[in-house]
């Protein structure tokens, strides 16, 4: 009998939502799992560390990692994953961009851990007490994984091969790339395995879109009633479906929810909120230098919005602070 | 801050306001040394990816400067940037960037003193914030 391929599957800073995305592969899994051996996915099978740490170097086919890194722990086993793999595959937004825990990085780490663990209403930690990355328990010395001052993106500490964009990836990219690793017939390394062009162009309401959008004020989407078959743009709610990858079947726009931009920047932006920002800007309808900064005040927290799910690996990468901590 | 000389970034479109640079300099008139010109065809045309690379490269600031409002040679490009400005502007004081870190203003190729007088008044405002942390 032939060796079937291994694959291997690790969460770092997620939510879990990715974990998830691979049980929505339904009964695709049993094909998928008929077809590789998995000798590691420590949410789902009871593997331990060392079980990774004894294999060879390169003896797993592929990894799929998904979560930022953000602490020491992470750090280390994406390194012990990189060595151990052949490929190593940036599994959802969070290992792709960063994602939604990336925008930590528009704060610094002690504000956060003050934030959390003393000033919230309710935290009930009289002591104050902070995580400590060593401590004293009974004369025993005990140790937390050290939380880095910035999130990163998986390819900031190590190299990735591949990328399966989105919060979550649909349970379709996840089979296809599989099906190109197992069938070997994958695309030049680091290509994002998703849509070539930006979510706008697929968009199943693109013929309402008019060819100028002219927006006077941006509206939430709580403040409004909006037609379920017209272009969110020009309804004057944000949908950053221009400067977001396509590939996701439209989901959010099928469940009437205007795109957040989870798939990253298509292939020739570097910064995915830039563009945001300024495709925003070039429709709003307004020139007068008063009227304009209202309207752009209409946008609550524009770094937010257009960051989402790519703080970590942006351009400027989070808040600018002296580098002195 | 002693010994700091801001470096600054300015965009400059060439119909009219990297002609107002020229204006200046025929006219042989001083101006702060920690500027670097890059002329583009329109104001319209500077992405928001430049200015963030300019000030993750090592700008202490960022101007850009266009034709006045009606005077555009490709019509609305300086509107255009207008509307991007107030929008990046907001965006980068999340990132930690003081709003007078990037400047947009309008220059004629008439107007070397205008320019002279906007590099001079950016400059001694860097001075004030002292350099990027980055």
């Amino acid at each position: 009998m032939t060796e079937k391929p291994k694959i291997a599957l690790y969460w770092c800073s997620s939510c879990g939502g990715c974990e998830e995305s691979v049980i929505d592969l339904a009964e695709d899994l049993l094909t998928v799992a008929a077809a590789v051996d998995i000798v590691f996915w420590p949410v789902a099978l009871d593997f331990k560390y060392k079980d990774v740490v004894a294999m060879n170097d390169g003896e797993i086919t592929a990894t799929l990692i998904n979560g930022a890194i953000r602490t020491g722990e992470q750090e280390h086993m994406a390194k012990i994953m990189r060595k151990k793999s052949k490929l190593l595959i940036a599994h959802g937004s969070c290992a792709h961009l960063g994602g939604v825990v990336g925008l930590a990085n528009f704060y610094q780490r002690e504000d956060l851990l003050s934030r959390l663990y003393q000033e919230v209403p309710t935290t009930n930690n009289p002591q104050g007490i902070l995580p400590q990355h060593e401590t004293i328990e009974s004369g025993r010395k005990i140790k937390l994984p050290d939380i880095h001052d910035t999130v990163k993106a998986l390819d900031q500490v190590v190299e990735v091969d591949y990328y399966i964009p989105g919060c979550p990836p649909t349970p379709e990219l996840i089979k296809e790339a599989m099906m190109m690793v197992l069938e070997n017939r994958l695309p030049p390394r680091g290509t994002v395995l998703a849509g070539k062009k930006a979510l706008c162009d697929t968009c199943p309401r693109i013929d309402s879109k008019p060819d100028k959008l002219r927006i006077k004020k941006f509206k939430r989407i709580y403040e409004t009633e909006w037609d379920p078959e017209k272009c969110f743009l020009d309804e004057g709610i944000i949908c950053l479906g221009p400067a977001t990858r396509g590939g996701c079947n439209a989901r959010c726009i099928n469940a009437n929810m205007p795109c957040r931009g989870c798939f990253g920047p298509t292939d020739n932006v570097r910064d995915q909120g830039a563009k945001s920002s300024s495709f925003l800007a070039s429709i709003i309808d307004v020139t007068d230098k008063e009227a304009l900064k209202k309207t752009a005040d209409s946008i609550p927290d524009p770094g937010g919005l257009f960051y989402r799910y790519g703080l970590a690996s942006s351009i400027l990468k989070g808040k600018l602070t002296p580098k002195s901590s | 801050m002693i010994g700091f000389e801001p470096k600054i970034i300015g965009f400059l479109c060439n119909w009219c306001s990297y002609e107002g640079a020229d204006a200046a300099g025929r006219a042989r008139k001083a101006y702060p040394a920690g500027l670097r010109v890059v002329r583009v065809m329109c104001s319209g045309r500077v992405d928001s990816q430049f200015i963030l690379e300019a000030f993750k490269e090592g700008a202490d600031g960022v101007m850009i400067l266009g034709c006045h409002p009606g005077d555009c040679h490709y019509k609305e490009g300086n509107l255009q940037m207008l509307k991007r400005y107030v929008i990046l502007k907001r965006v980068l004081s999340q990132f930690g960037i003081e709003e007078d870190r990037l400047k947009l203003d309008w220059i004629s190729a008439g107007e070397g003193d205008k320019f002279v007088k906007i590099v001079c008044e950016m400059t001694e405002r860097m001075r004030q914030l002292g350099p990027l942390p980055r």
